[in-house]
This record gives structure tokens, C-alpha cells and sequence, in this order.
């Protein structure tokens, strides 16, 4: 077989695990209430968008999602721009940090909870806290990464602290920033879903929770199609944005292969 | 530094005495911690969770190691199993914990299931990468000294790949240990994960937080101890540069 | 001892056209002969070498090593690459590095091996650095061990594709002679692709020249200079000069004709 055909075979498979799904719902090979065929799960699916149910939990989910990365990317980024630098922040900074890293953030739940509630605030917290981590160790790693030649040329130029940072330091780190940011949006969604199963009244993983709890097995399917769609297209808007704003060292790094 | 935070938590939690209830001072934490391990009632609930973790670490790692080794080995392979893993991977694996409710019940079996599955993904995206990205120049230097195909996996192409290998190892340590808690808190008897959940509900405070500090303490214990196995095995190449990790 | 007839590589890219990178090459290399192949870049002398070295499969034409046709990476024949560094196994001490040949060697035990390996270590000159790490060495170094590495499997054959152009001047020289020095003890055959036509008409007894893309053997010159040769005395030599005069002229005017 080709190598171009071969790629085929991957479509083919999703094809035939399809059809498989859709026998053996239907026939009952496995124990029907827990597999239902793969198009009841499909028509399930349109039939609770249309109503907007899903569509409003997941509408929440993101709302808190956007938020917490957000904050975190800030506070993150900004944190991590000064350990980098500063060597004595840095070693300041270092033991606390690993030690709260450490920590599993779903045992922070329950913690945050006594003084945020199960309202949004938790969530936000909570995803605020996990997402922070890998974009800190990230903006770390990427100051680090520059080159002590290029902020002494800088210096020589007569560059203030303020300047050497935005221009030299920013630039050269950008891409490890990416890294991080890029993991965040996985750890994002996946807090999400955890903190909306541990205390919550809503959103996505709240309804694929409750629904496997009132044993409505096809919705909670559903609901976790619409979480891999959502996932997919989080990843591709990411990519997407990371082409354009990466370009310069997409192209660097391609021309160095 | 940390000295510093304990400190301020300490101060404050005494300035604050009438928030006692929520916020006991570090001191009273650490001395409910000390009681209850010395107890042995969080042993209990510590063991319940690093075995699920062990198991669930150990299964992810053999099975995921070898069918990335597979996968990056055999491009024919990886073309048939591209679209099912690209349309896996973007969901969140805490999805999967109603799921593996309805197929396992509420037991262990539930909870190393979903940590099994939660694991797989670095260590497999990261071993597929990891095989992928070796040089070509080394397989054409195997095939000049003749080598086999087993001598040219075992001493060329896994020793290549192990770093990144190795990175996918790390990051799953971290997604075990979420895993195992949140599924202990979504349905378990026991447990630190049970534990700090239930804590929080009898509004036992000094218990949850001794129990939360004790969590990030295993935490950085199993990074640690990773680091220094790291170190050990993968001393050569802390002179080289490091590769991105994947999620 | 080697014998290239007819041979043809074409590339066929996945998209574009075909790139015939060897058009048409003969030559035979006799035992124990330093031979030197340059041409101007891109002519497609490292697809010869790897053709030669069993790795690429001609389009048409054979390679014959001692009679027999070479139809994968054959016995007694070893190829020393470019990119040496990338060559090298980055987890293996440099002894490590000079034993991976030999490991493929039946009837060796693990200590015959590293007496070997130090042996060829110590021939290059790296004795008493076989606990480093290639990336700690610099890149003369480690080009060294890459030559040891092959050197200790003792091939009858070694094919070198322009193993010194990336160091600089002096230790060019250095190397250039201690290959001399290896080459006379170990009398193996060596097949040399060079840019360099000083470093090609120092090092051989023979130089070949190819053409531009699609290549074609268009010169073979025996070199008449005496052994051992010197970095100075030899360079000044009237042959040298003159040698070196006519190579160049060839490349050039095949350059030229663009």
C-alpha cells in the first residue's frame, strides 16, 4: 500500500469502529442501557442542542474556562518574566512554588470552596491555579533561554531594564510562552470539567455527571462528543492563532530543518 | 521564602481568630497532620490513593511506551490509528469518569481506569514524537555497521527517543495524581481525595488541610523521586537541549 | 577491490520533476588505494558515497566490492558521514561510541572490544578521553572518534564523505595527516569526497573528478607525489601546483556552465 493511501485506513477505521458502535447498540452485545447505538447518541445530541440545555451549560463552562486562563496568563506570564530575570526572585521564589505545584488542584476544591462557595468564583479559582503552573515553568524556561550576549549588546546600546524586556526578552521567550499557554488550554478545560463534577449546579461536566447519575446514558454521551468537539476546536483556534503569531520563528525553525 | 509564607499565614490566621473555623494557623495544621499520621488515619486513605495512583501510573506507562514505540516505529501503523487519536485526545479525560462509573462501578477498578486512560496520552503522544524525531543520520549510521533491526531498536532508536520519552513520563506523574483524586471525590470511600472532600463536609478544617497539605507533600515526593531517577538514567543528556513537552 | 560500472541515481521528489543527481559514473579503486572524488557542489557526490555504501539503491548501473555485487550495506565496508555529531550516539562515552562497530562483530567479548576501541582511540589521539561525551568535545574531536569508530572494525573498505569540511584550517591539517598515518598501518582502501582540491590531491593516489549534475566521470589523475607526504613540502612540490592547477580548471570550467 502507498504511503498516500495508507492514510486513508485511519478514515476507514473510524468508519468501521462506527459501524460496530452502531451494531452493537443496537444488537446488545454489550449491555444495552450502558452502549446505546451510535446514532441514537447522534439524535440525542441534536435533539438537546436544539433545546439549548447543552449549548447553555457548555456556553458556562467556557465562560469560566476563558476567565481563569486569562487571569492566569497574566498573573503567570508576569511572574515568570521576573523569576526568569531576577535571579534572586527567582531562588526566592523557587521552594513555594514547587511545593503548591505539587499539590493535586482537585484537593484544592474543597479548600477554595470554604471560602468562594460552589459558585462561579470557585471555578474560576480553581482553573486560575492549575493553568498558572505550566505557563510560570514555561516563561521561566523561555527567559532563560536568552542569550546573555544579546542583553549585554543591548546594554551597551544604552537599552533601559523596561526596554531590554520588551524587545529582547519578550520576543525570545515568546515561543516557550506558547508552549506553556498551549498546555494551560488542555489543563483549562480539563479543571473545568473536574470542578463542575465536584461542586457545581451547572455546566458541561456538571451535565454529563448528572446525567450518568440519572442514568440518561445517551445524553451523557452526547455530552461527551460536544466536550471532544469543543476540545478539537479550543486546539484549532489555538493552532491557528499560534501560525500567526509565531510566524517569524515557525519559518526560522523550518528553514534550520 | 517559605519561611516568609508560613509566617504571614500564621499571623494572619491569628490576627484573624474569628475565622478560626476557616483558616486555622499553620501551626494547628501541622500538629493535626503529625497527630493524624502518627494515628495512622490518613495512612489509611494515603495508601488507598498512591495504590490506585501506582497501578494506574504502571499500566499507562507499559502500555503506552510500547504502543508508541509502535506507533512512531511504523508509519503504515501510525496512518490507521491518526484519526481515532486525534479525535480522542482533545477530550478532556475527566469526561471519562461517568463513563467508567457505568462500566466499573464505584470501586478501585473505576478510579485505575480513568487514571490509565488520563496517563496514556503524554506518555504516548511524547513516545510517538520521541521516535519520530530521531535523526535520520542514525538510522543511516546503523545500517553502515550493519545492524539488525532488534540492535537497531534497542541501542539506537530507544536510547534517542528516551528523553522525550521520559518527558511524557513526567507529565503524567502530575495527571495520575489529579486523576485519582478527583475520582475520589466524585465517588469513593476512602482515600485522601475522599478524605479532603469529606472533611469539608463535616466542617472538620484542620482534618482538610492537613489532609490538602499531605496531598501536595506526596506530590512533590513523586517529583523528586522522579527527578533523581532521571538524573541516574538520563545523565547524558543534561548536556543537551531540551525538547517541548506535549500535553 | 571496488568497481562502480553505469551507475545512475534518480530522485523522484513528490512533487516536481525527477532530479537525475548521478548521471552515468564508472571507476574501479584498487586494494589499498587512496582515492579522492571532487566535482562542484551539488553534483551528487554523497549520493555516490551512500550508493557505493549500500544505503541508496542505484536507479540503474551495479557497485561490485571484491567481485561481488553490493545490494545492502556490505561487509567490510563502512561510511563515515558528514554530520558527525549527529553521527555520534549521544548517550555513549566516547569508548562507547568507538565499540558501537564492533558490537556487530561475533566472537568478541566485552573487554577484546574496549581494548580495541582505546587501541583506534588512542590512534587518533583521544587517549584519555574515553569517559567523555562527545558533546562535551569539540568538533574535531569528535569527528576523530567517528573516524576510530569505523577504523576499529577494521573495514577493507572506507568510504569518507567530506569528513574535515566543517573544522577549520589547522585542524584540517592535523587530521588530514593522522588519516595518512591510519591509512599506511591499516592499508585499507579509501574512497575520499572532498571540496577541497588542495586536501585531495594531498591526501591521494588518485583523483577523480565528476561533473555537474547529472554527474560523469570526466577526469581520473594519478597523483605522482611521493610518500609520506608533508603539510609544506609537499603543498610547494611543482607536481602539487600543477596537479592542483588542472583539477581546478576542470571544476571551474564546469561551474562555469551554468
Amino acid at each position: 500500500m502507498s504511503w498516500q493511501a495508507s492514510r486513508w485506513t485511519g478514515f476507514a477505521l473510524l468508519a468501521v469502529l462506527g459501524v460496530l458502535w452502531e451494531a452493537a447498540g443496537r444488537g446488545g452485545w454489550i449491555h444495552p442501557a450502558l452502549f446505546p447505538p451510535a446514532t441514537a447518541i447522534l439524535s440525542e445530541l441534536v435533539q438537546v442542542t436544539a433545546s439549548g440545555e447543552i449549548l447553555q451549560h457548555l456556553g458556562i463552562s467556557l465562560w469560566r474556562a476563558a476567565l481563569g486562563y486569562a487571569l492566569a496568563a497574566l498573573a503567570a506570564v508576569t511572574l515568570g518574566l521576573a523569576m526568569g530575570y531576577w535571579r534572586r526572585v527567582h531562588d526566592a521564589c523557587e521552594i513555594t512554588v514547587e511545593l503548591v505545584r505539587a499539590v493535586p488542584p482537585p484537593a484544592v476544591i474543597p479548600l477554595a470552596m470554604v471560602f468562594l462557595g460552589i459558585g462561579d468564583a470557585l471555578k474560576v479559582f480553581i482553573i486560575f491555579f492549575a493553568c498558572s503552573f505550566p505557563i510560570l515553568v514555561n516563561t521561566i524556561d523561555g527567559v532563560r533561554s536568552v542569550d546573555p550576549v544579546l542583553v549585554r549588546t543591548a546594554r551597551t546600546f544604552g537599552l533601559s531594564r523596561l526596554r531590554i524586556v520588551r524587545h529582547i526578552v519578550f520576543p525570545v521567550a515568546a515561543p516557550f510562552i506558547m508552549t506553556g499557554l498551549r498546555i494551560a488550554t488542555a489543563i483549562a478545560l480539563i479543571l473545568t470539567v473536574i470542578s463542575e463534577m465536584i461542586g457545581a449546579t451547572s455546566g458541561i461536566g456538571y451535565f454529563i455527571l448528572g446525567s450518568q447519575r440519572t442514568l440518561h446514558v445517551t445524553q451523557m454521551y452526547a455530552g461527551m462528543l460536544v466536550l471532544a468537539l469543543t476540545g478539537y476546536a479550543i486546539n484549532r483556534a489555538f493552532q491557528a492563532a499560534d501560525e500567526r503569531v509565531m510566524a517569524w520563528h515557525k519559518e526560522m525553525t523550518r528553514r534550520e530543518h | 521564602m517559605l519561611a516568609a509564607c508560613l509566617c504571614a499565614w500564621e499571623a494572619w490566621a491569628l490576627w484573624r481568630r474569628d475565622l478560626a473555623a476557616y483558616f486555622p494557623p499553620a501551626s494547628e495544621v501541622m500538629v493535626e497532620l503529625v497527630r493524624l499520621v502518627a494515628s495512622g488515619e490518613l495512612a489509611a486513605h494515603a495508601a488507598a490513593t498512591l495504590r490506585r495512583f501506582a497501578e494506574g501510573y504502571a499500566i499507562a506507562a507499559v502500555a503506552a511506551v510500547s504502543a508508541g514505540l509502535c506507533l512512531g516505529l511504523w508509519r503504515p501503523l501510525y496512518n490507521l490509528f491518526e484519526p481515532l487519536i486525534e479525535l480522542l485526545r482533545p477530550m478532556p479525560s475527566p469526561a471519562t469518569i461517568p463513563i467508567a462509573i457505568l462500566f466499573f462501578g464505584i470501586g478501585n477498578e473505576m478510579k485505575v481506569a480513568v487514571t490509565v486512560y488520563a496517563c496514556s496520552w503524554p506518555i504516548l503522544l511524547n513516545t510517538i514524537d520521541g521516535v519520530r524525531s530521531v535523526d535520520r543520520l542514525l538510522f543511516a549510521t546503523a545500517a553502515t555497521f550493519r545492524l539488525s533491526g532488534w540492535a537497531r531498536f534497542w541501542k539506537v532508536v530507544l536510547p534517542a527517543a528516551s528523553p522525550q520519552i521520559v518527558t511524557g513520563l513526567r507529565v503524567s506523574l502530575a495527571i495520575a495524581l489529579i486523576l485519582v483524586t478527583t475520582s475520589e471525590m466524585v465517588v469513593s470511600n476512602d482515600g485522601l481525595g475522599y478524605y479532603v472532600l469529606e472533611s469539608q463536609r463535616a466542617f472538620r478544617m484542620p482534618q482538610m488541610y492537613a489532609a490538602v497539605v499531605a496531598l501536595g507533600i506526596i506530590g512533590y515526593a513523586l517529583n523528586r523521586l522522579f527527578q533523581a531517577l532521571d538524573h541516574w538514567v538520563m545523565a547524558w543528556h543534561r548536556g543537551l537541549t531540551r525538547k517541548e513537552e506535549i500535553l | 577491490m571496488l568497481e562502480v560500472r553505469g551507475l545512475r541515481k534518480v530522485f523522484q521528489p513528490l512533487s516536481g520533476p525527477a532530479v537525475t543527481a548521478i548521471g552515468d559514473v564508472s571507476f574501479q579503486v584498487g586494494a589499498e588505494q587512496f582515492v579522492s572524488i571532487v566535482g562542484p557542489s551539488g553534483c551528487g557526490k554523497s549520493t555516490l558515497l551512500q550508493c557505493v555504501a549500500g544505503l541508496l539503491r542505484p536507479t540503474a548501473g551495479t557497485v561490485l566490492l571484491g567481485g561481488r555485487e553490493v545490494t545492502g550495506p556490505p561487509d567490510g565496508l563502512v561510511l563515515l558521514f558528514q554530520e558527525y555529531n549527529k553521527s555520534l550516539l549521544a548517550w555513549r562515552s566516547v569508548l562507547g561510541n568507538a565499540c558501537f562497530g564492533l558490537e556487530q562483530k561475533p566472537g568478541l567479548t566485552r573487554a577484546d572490544r574496549e581494548a580495541e576501541a582505546r587501541h583506534y582511540l588512542e590512534m587518533v589521539g583521544l587517549g584519555g578521553f574515553e569517559r567523555h561525551y562527545p558533546w562535551e568535545l569539540s568538533g574535531g574531536m569528535q569527528q576523530r572518534v567517528a573516524i576510530a569508530r569505523a577504523l576499529a572494525c577494521k573495514p577493507q573498505v572506507l568510504l569518507m564523505d567530506e569528513p574535515f569540511g566543517s573544522l577549520d584550517a589547522l585542524t584540517r591539517f592535523e587530521l588530514e595527516d593522522t588519516l595518512l598515518r591510519l591509512w599506511e598501518s591499516l592499508r585499507s582502501t579509501i574512497l575520499f569526497v572532498t571540496h577541497d582540491i588542495d586536501e585531495a590531491v594531498y591526501l591521494s593516489d588518485r583523483v577523480y573528478v565528476l561533473s555537474r549534475r547529472p554527474s560523469r566521470m570526466i577526469s581520473d589523475t594519478a597523483v605522482d607525489l611521493p610518500r609520506p607526504r608533508d603539510q609544506l613540502a609537499s603543498r610547494e612540490d611543482a607536481r602539487f601546483i600543477r596537479l592542483r592547477h588542472q583539477t581546478f580548471e576542470l571544476i571551474s570550467k564546469e561551474m562555469a556552465t551554468a
